[in-house]
Parts: C-alpha cells; sequence; structure tokens
C-alpha cells in the first residue's frame, strides 16, 4: 500500500465520522453509556478491594508469655518467631508498654483505677505482637508459635490471640466482595461488548449498500475495511474518553468532598492517582479496541458481494 | 475482447438462467442486449463484471478467464470494466466529485492526477458545475451521468450497462445516449441491456436477443424486434 493511499485511508475513516452524523452520535453514545457504568462498578470494586486489604492488614497475632519469663528467653522466642518465613515483624511489647496501653484504652475514667499496679505488682505479661505478609496466613502462623512450646519445657508462651474467628469471618466476607466485584465487572464488560457491537453493527448494515458498490467499482477487500477500522477507531475513542473524563471528574470530585468524613472511619478511598490509569486508561484502551473489533468484524461480513 | 463459451447458469434456488450461450463480443462493439424481463439478459451482464460465476462453460473478459478467477483477484478484474446500472448506484454520502474520484483511489491513483482527471470526466458528462452536489441534490439524468464519469475515469476497456436509461425520461435518455455513443467512438467496447425499443430501432447497432435463457438472434445494425 503506497504512503499516499494510507494517508486517504485515515482521512477517510475521519470525515465518515461526520458523514454518518447520526450513527456515529449513537454509536458514541452507546459506547459512552455502556463505559461509564462499567467504569462505575470498576471504581466499586477498586475501592471495596482496598477496604478489604485496609481491614486484612489490621489483622495481627498477639502471642502472651508466662509472667516469670526471663529477658534472655523472651528474646530467645522473639528470634524463633521470626524465623518462620511467613512472619512479616514482631514487635516485642514489654509488661510496663502493656500498662501503659491498657490505662490509655481505659480513657480519663479508669486511669486512676489502674493505680498501684506498676512495677513488680504488675499483673500483665510481656507479649509480641506478630504480622503476617499474607492475612490469610494468620492462624497458620498462630500454630507454628504455639508449637514453639513443644520443645521449650518451661512451656514460655501461654496463649496465642488472634481473634480466630473474627478474622475467618472478615476473610469470608472480603474474599466474597472481590469475587462478586469482579464478577460484576466482567458481566458488565460482556455486556458492554454485546451493547458496542450491536450498535456498530447497525450502523454498517444501513451502508451495506455502500460496501457492494464500492466493491463493483472495483475496491480490494482492504481498501474498503481500513477507512471503517480508522472510523471505528476514533468512535470508540471517542466514546471511551467521554465516559472516563466523567468518571474520573465525578471521582475525584467525590473523594475531594467526603474523604474527611469517611476518614473518621479508619478508610481511605483509592486515590485518583491510582484510578486514573487502572479505571481511566482501561476504559479508554478498552472502548477503543471495542471500537475497532466491532466495525472490523461487521464489515467483513459484507465484503463478500 | 469478451468471449462465451457454451455458459450455462444455474441459481441455488433451482432457475436456471442461461443455457448454452456462446457469444462474441469484438473491441470497439457497440452491442445491445434485448429480450424479455426474466429471461437472462441481467444473469448475462452479471457474468462479464463478475458478479455471478458460470455453473458451466467458459469466460474470458478482456484476456482474463473470469470463471475461474480468484476471490482475491476479482478487484483487479473489475477496474478495466466500468459498469452503469439502472439504479445508477452512486455512494449516497459522497459528492458527484468524490464518487468518481473513488473509483481512482481505489487504484492508488495519484492525488493531483485524481483531482485533473476527475474534473475532466466531469466535464464531459456536462457536471462540472455540480461536482460538489450530493447524490440526493441531482436529478436522474444528472446521477446517471455522474455514474458514466465514474464508469470511463479509468478508461476501462469494457463498459457494461445494464438498462441505463431505464429511469430516465426520453430527452434525458437521448443524452445518455449520445454520451455513450461519444465513449464507444473513443474506443471503449459498449455492451448495453435495454427494453428502449425507440434507441434501439433509431441508433442502429448489433443486437442479441436473449429469451428463456438462450440466444435467439444475433444481428449488425439490428432492430427491437419485440412489440411493447
Amino acid at each position: 500500500m503506497k504512503f499516499s493511499t494510507v494517508a486517504r485511508h485515515i482521512r477517510e475513516g475521519f470525515k465518515n465520522v461526520g458523514r454518518n452524523g447520526w450513527m456515529t452520535f449513537a454509536s458514541v453514545s452507546s459506547i459512552a453509556v455502556s463505559l461509564f457504568i462499567l467504569g462505575i462498578f470498576m471504581l466499586l470494586a477498586l475501592n471495596v478491594n482496598k477496604l478489604a486489604d485496609q481491614l486484612d492488614s489490621q489483622v495481627q497475632i498477639n502471642v502472651y508469655l508466662q509472667l516469670d519469663t526471663v529477658k534472655a528467653k523472651s528474646d530467645a522466642i522473639e528470634r524463633s518467631i521470626k524465623r518462620i518465613p511467613e512472619v512479616k515483624s514482631v514487635t516485642f511489647v514489654s509488661k510496663d508498654e502493656g500498662l501503659k496501653r491498657f490505662r490509655e484504652s481505659m480513657g480519663a475514667d479508669g486511669k486512676d483505677a489502674l493505680d498501684g499496679y506498676e512495677k513488680e505488682n504488675n499483673p500483665l505479661p510481656d507479649s509480641f505482637e506478630v504480622e503476617a505478609f499474607d492475612p490469610q496466613k494468620v492462624s497458620f502462623i498462630a500454630k507454628q508459635i504455639e508449637a514453639l512450646n513443644l520443645t521449650d519445657p518451661a512451656k514460655s508462651i501461654t496463649k496465642v490471640k488472634y481473634g480466630k474467628e473474627t478474622i475467618e469471618k472478615l476473610f469470608s466476607i472480603t474474599n466474597a466482595v472481590r469475587n462478586i466485584g469482579i464478577f460484576i465487572v466482567l458481566g458488565l464488560a460482556v455486556m458492554a461488548m454485546f451493547l458496542i457491537s450491536t450498535t456498530i453493527k447497525m450502523t454498517i448494515i444501513a451502508r451495506r449498500r455502500e460496501i457492494s458498490i464500492m466493491k463493483l467499482v472495483g475496491a480490494t477487500n482492504s481498501f474498503i475495511r481500513w477507512p471503517f477500522f480508522i472510523e471505528g477507531a476514533i468512535i470508540g475513542f471517542g466514546g471511551s474518553f467521554i465516559s472516563s473524563a466523567i468518571l474520573m471528574y465525578g471521582y475525584s470530585q467525590l473523594v475531594r468532598t467526603t474523604s474527611a468524613d469517611v476518614g473518621l472511619y479508619m478508610i481511605e478511598f483509592a486515590t485518583v492517582n491510582e484510578v486514573r490509569f487502572l479505571v481511566g486508561g482501561t476504559i479508554v484502551v478498552l472502548g477503543t479496541l471495542l471500537g475497532i473489533w466491532g466495525s472490523t468484524i461487521s464489515v467483513r461480513r459484507y465484503l463478500k458481494v | 475482447m469478451i468471449e462465451m463459451q457454451d455458459i450455462w447458469k444455474t441459481y441455488p434456488d433451482g432457475t436456471t438462467a442461461l443455457q448454452g450461450v456462446n457469444v462474441v463480443i469484438d473491441r470497439n462493439e457497440f452491442v445491445y442486449i434485448v429480450g424479455p424481463s426474466g429471461a437472462g439478459k441481467s444473469t448475462f451482464m452479471k457474468l462479464i463484471y463478475r458478479e455471478e460465476v458460470p455453473t458451466k462453460g467458459q469466460i474470458s473478459v478482456n484476456g482474463f478467464n473470469i470463471g475461474k478467477l480468484k476471490h482475491r483477484k476479482i478487484p483487479y478484474v473489475r477496474r478495466n470494466i466500468g459498469v452503469i446500472f439502472q439504479d445508477y448506484k452512486l455512494l449516497p454520502k459522497l459528492s458527484a466529485f468524490e464518487n468518481v474520484a473513488f473509483a481512482m483511489e481505489v487504484i492508488e491513483t495519484p492525488r493531483r492526477t485524481i483531482r485533473r482527471r476527475t474534473m475532466e470526466v466531469l466535464e464531459l458528462v456536462g457536471l462540472k458545475h455540480k461536482a460538489n452536489s450530493l447524490p440526493a441534490q441531482l436529478s436522474g439524468g444528472e446521477q446517471q451521468r455522474v455514474a458514466i464519469a465514474r464508469a470511463i475515469v479509468n478508461s476501462p476497456a469494457v463498459i457494461v450497462a445494464d438498462e441505463p436509461t431505464g429511469n430516465l425520461d426520453p430527452e434525458t435518455s437521448w443524452g445518455i445516449m449520445n454520451l455513450l455513443e461519444e465513449i464507444n467512438f473513443r474506443g471503449t467496447t459498449i455492451v448495453m441491456a435495454t427494453h428502449n425499443k425507440e434507441i434501439v430501432n433509431t441508433l442502429r447497432k448489433r443486437v442479441i436477443a436473449i429469451e428463456r435463457g438462450s440466444i435467439v438472434r444475433d444481428q449488425l445494425r439490428g432492430d427491437y424486434g419485440y412489440e411493447i
């Protein structure tokens, strides 16, 4: 193909967008609307996922030791816990530190109630806070830590606590939410594909006669196909760009006006920057590809004249 | 130029349109194809520009064996054949100029040549002043002249015209015929299917009559021969 012919196809693709005014409008809006809905669900799924991550990462294991455990012993236990590959970090919480936290958690009222329990009167044991790389591995790690007692005649570890049921319930919820989110987004993507290809098919059926005339004049299939290809790309890009722009603007407004309120519950939205490529970018790429795909598929059917 | 040997054509629904047609049309001839509706005229024409393939027999146009042509090659054969239809078959969203230019874009003619040649041909058919009009803004006769301009712009060896005057009033029809005669005079072979008795009887040419799928008459400087 000569360069001038390539230029001709591109020029023609752009001209066709204008020539088919209403049809272009119909396809652009169907792409914009269906991808807009898809985008909203992508944003929702993304934020639910982020929320689930935030909840997961708050999961930790508390390991309590015997009251009379000496420093050397607890150091040894700390090293053993650190040696478990799934463990991300281990923080030693001394009995004094524990009391301080307990006192803070009771607030102003209960402050004085704990007076007299300092130093040797402290009833709290030393403990560790263990964090896992993968929150789903928490119960596995807890079992490994409990197993440390087997080789320890003093049985220094009294308790390994990780809110077993709460965690398992939390995981089943967050996993379900993630799966449902993916399912809905995939379903909507398929629906969008169907809707878009139908609209584009309609615009091309209306031009079936034109295609057959072009063939009678001696145009090769690729000569006919290229302008449609370009036109499909323009329509797809246009429609998806519109929906992506509205989505991004709407989302940034939403984040700006509500993040302060939501922040009170220790929750953060996915930031606009994170979302821009993940949702906005995906939608534009998807829309452009759908436009090209729809027009190419539909033209092919009428080329056999 | 066009040679058919024992051509048979049966459509998938079982209708037999042509049975054993033999014909030779030489370079620079002007041939009328006449006959009642449904006799096989249109099939005869369609075989020439390869919209249909014969069920049996050999057909060659301008040296190409059309029946055995690969799909990929069809466009290249059609470029040597200008086709004119009763319903014009113009691209509705393109102007007169763009419709004619399209036939040249297809063969990757340089833009400047396209511009010059298209205007030249539009002038020949008397439509230079309507170059930017859309088909819908033109009368039937004008649309047919655009179609003729498109058919001749690449200087094809053959022009196939299927009832080119079918939708036009007598006066406009004569204008179209004058144009076709001039094109023929410049060296293009013309095969024209028609129902127009007056034209055939006045502008005497070779007449091939087809009835029930067979050639029943082939005469030089013939007449229409049917009562309407």
